[in-house]
């Protein structure tokens, strides 16, 4: 037996676990009824726009983002493998890190691009 | 010797409430990671123009905008107070002899996602 | 009938009701698959199931075979599946079971031998495997006229709870993980092994971790956290294997961030 190098990847579970749990929650409100029905007054599409150009802003959501999709990946993978696909665990943890390194790729440059 | 081995079917986690919970608990990621996508449409509509940003505030009224961040939001609550109600048994500390306990942890971390909530709304909507 | 060898039996407590066993039979030798047997057994309200287990075979039938010793919840022989679930049946009352039937099953898990008797030998490699015993560094051990290596009341709180394991094996059977892939280390040995990490007076982690940070070790466990539901002694295995993953990680994050000479 050798050491494995799950502990990266189970850092970022963890990392991406911690942030959904923290802030994914209220988040949903805000987008799935406050904004929407203006519960909170008018919330002006330049405040939003502003906050989305700030470099500070950017960064954070970055990691808010990025790191979730490794939470999902890591225990998405472990959930297929458990429930019978472990004959074809290369292939499930590729399809599942491959994603989430795809989804990192396209939050970077979504927000570069703002 | 000859032994017998019980075979165990892929649907094990369906045969017992605590093992189909935790499947369902791991199942949450599933609806992480779609608010992660909802999230990315968001920023690049918000970062892109008003009509771009106010036609997507249109469609968060749409039923179907409704029924995904209800049963998201569902799923990730479920996620967050699984995860928070485990941190305990990660987080431990020694006060001496005296082990703190998991229930004052745990408090602390429900304390600190009502506070993060809190801030993260004043950010947003503002005062 | 017969005389009745359980003391309680000679006093002569009346007895009208009954309970319903079903009970996992194998015998190698001459089924191909095990069976389903149902014996009736009086049914008492202080009566265990390991009580109407030993009633079975004392009275019905004794060709049944199961493991049991001290009847009092630490020796760990009598763990069994009871409606599908890990208990020492000497702590598994029958009053809790109100529908007055059960179904007896050995642990999950591990290859059945005969009846309720398991193969223990994985488990027990296991248990070696983690070197569970206090290792010091080369050069470092006392020599024995110094006497011992002295341990404050703080210092045994950090480990205390993970020495109370009795390996009863119930968390080992309470484990999806366990049951898929029968290389996980698992439950017991690991918490074991944590007993001998987190042990002032112990300098034997890095050679434990050889096979606690292995795939097969904590890499494995996805905390389903049944293994410490039932554990009878809430040494809290689960909790163990997590706090190895956090350790094992910053073992990780030191050995690649920080480069060292090798040599």
């Amino acid at each position: 037996m050798s050491k494995s190098n799950e502990p990266v990847l189970w850092f970022l579970f963890s990392a991406g676990g911690m942030i959904s749990a923290m802030v994914f929650p209220i988040l949903l409100i805000i987008t799935g009824v406050i904004l929407p029905f203006e519960l909170a007054g008018e919330v002006t599409f330049e405040r939003i726009h502003n906050a989305v150009k700030n470099p500070v802003v950017k960064l954070v959501l970055f990691f808010v983002i990025a790191l979730p999709f490794f939470h999902w990946a890591h225990r998405f993978r472990f959930t297929l493998i458990d429930i019978g696909l472990k004959p074809i665990s290369f292939l499930v943890s590729l399809l599942c890190y491959g994603g989430a390194i795809t989804g990192t790729i396209v939050a970077a440059f979504i927000l570069w691009k703002i | 010797m000859t032994t017998y081995r019980k075979p165990v079917s892929n649907t094990w986690w369906l045969e017992s409430k605590p093992y189909f919970l935790f499947v369902i608990r791991e199942f949450t990621s599933l609806f992480v990671a779609g608010y992660c996508l909802f999230l990315l449409l968001f920023i690049a509509k918000a970062g892109d123009s008003q009509e771009a940003y106010a036609t997507l505030i249109l469609s968060l009224k749409s039923p179907t905008s409704m029924v995904f961040h209800l049963i998201s939001f569902t799923f990730i609550l479920y996620h967050a107070i699984t995860w928070f109600n485990l941190t305990p048994k990660i987080m431990v500390f020694h006060l001496g002899e005296e082990r703190i306990p998991n229930a004052l942890i745990a408090g602390a971390v429900y304390l600190s996602w009502g506070v993060v909530s809190l801030i993260i709304s004043w950010l947003i909507l503002g005062s | 009938m017969a005389t009745r060898r359980t003391c309680l039996w000679k006093r002569g407590v009346k007895v009208s009701e009954t309970f319903e066993m079903e009970i996992f039979r194998y015998y190698p030798d001459k089924d191909n698959e095990p069976f389903i047997k149902s014996y009736e057994v009086p049914f008492r309200d202080d009566w265990v199931v390991l009580d109407a287990i030993n009633y079975i075979k004392d009275e019905i039938d004794g060709t049944l075979s199961y493991r049991w010793s001290c009847r009092m919840g630490v020796c760990g022989s009598c763990g069994m599946m009871v409606n599908s679930v890990p208990k020492l049946t000497c702590s598994a009352f029958l009053k809790d079971y109100p529908s007055r039937k059960i179904r007896v099953e050995p642990l999950q898990g591990f290859p059945v031998e005969r009846d309720l008797i398991f193969d223990m030998d994985d488990f027990m490699n296991k248990l070696t495997e983690v070197k569970p015993y206090l290792l010091r560094k080369e050069g470092e051990e006392k020599p024995l006229e110094e006497g011992e290596y002295l341990q404050s009341p703080a210092e045994l709180a950090h480990y205390k709870q993970y020495t109370l394991c009795i390996n009863c094996m119930l968390c080992y059977a309470a484990c999806p993980i366990y049951a898929l892939d029968s290389n996980f280390v698992g439950p017991a040995a690991i918490a074991l092994a944590q007993r001998y990490n987190l042990d002032s007076r112990d300098q034997g982690r890095n050679q434990r971790q050889e096979v606690i940070a292995s795939h097969e070790g904590i890499w494995e466990c996805t905390f389903v956290g049944e293994c410490s539901v039932v554990c009878p002694k809430d040494v809290d295995p689960a909790a163990a294997i997590q706090r190895a993953k956090v350790s094992s990680t910053l073992d990780w994050f030191k050995e690649k961030m920080i480069p060292r000479s090798k040599g």
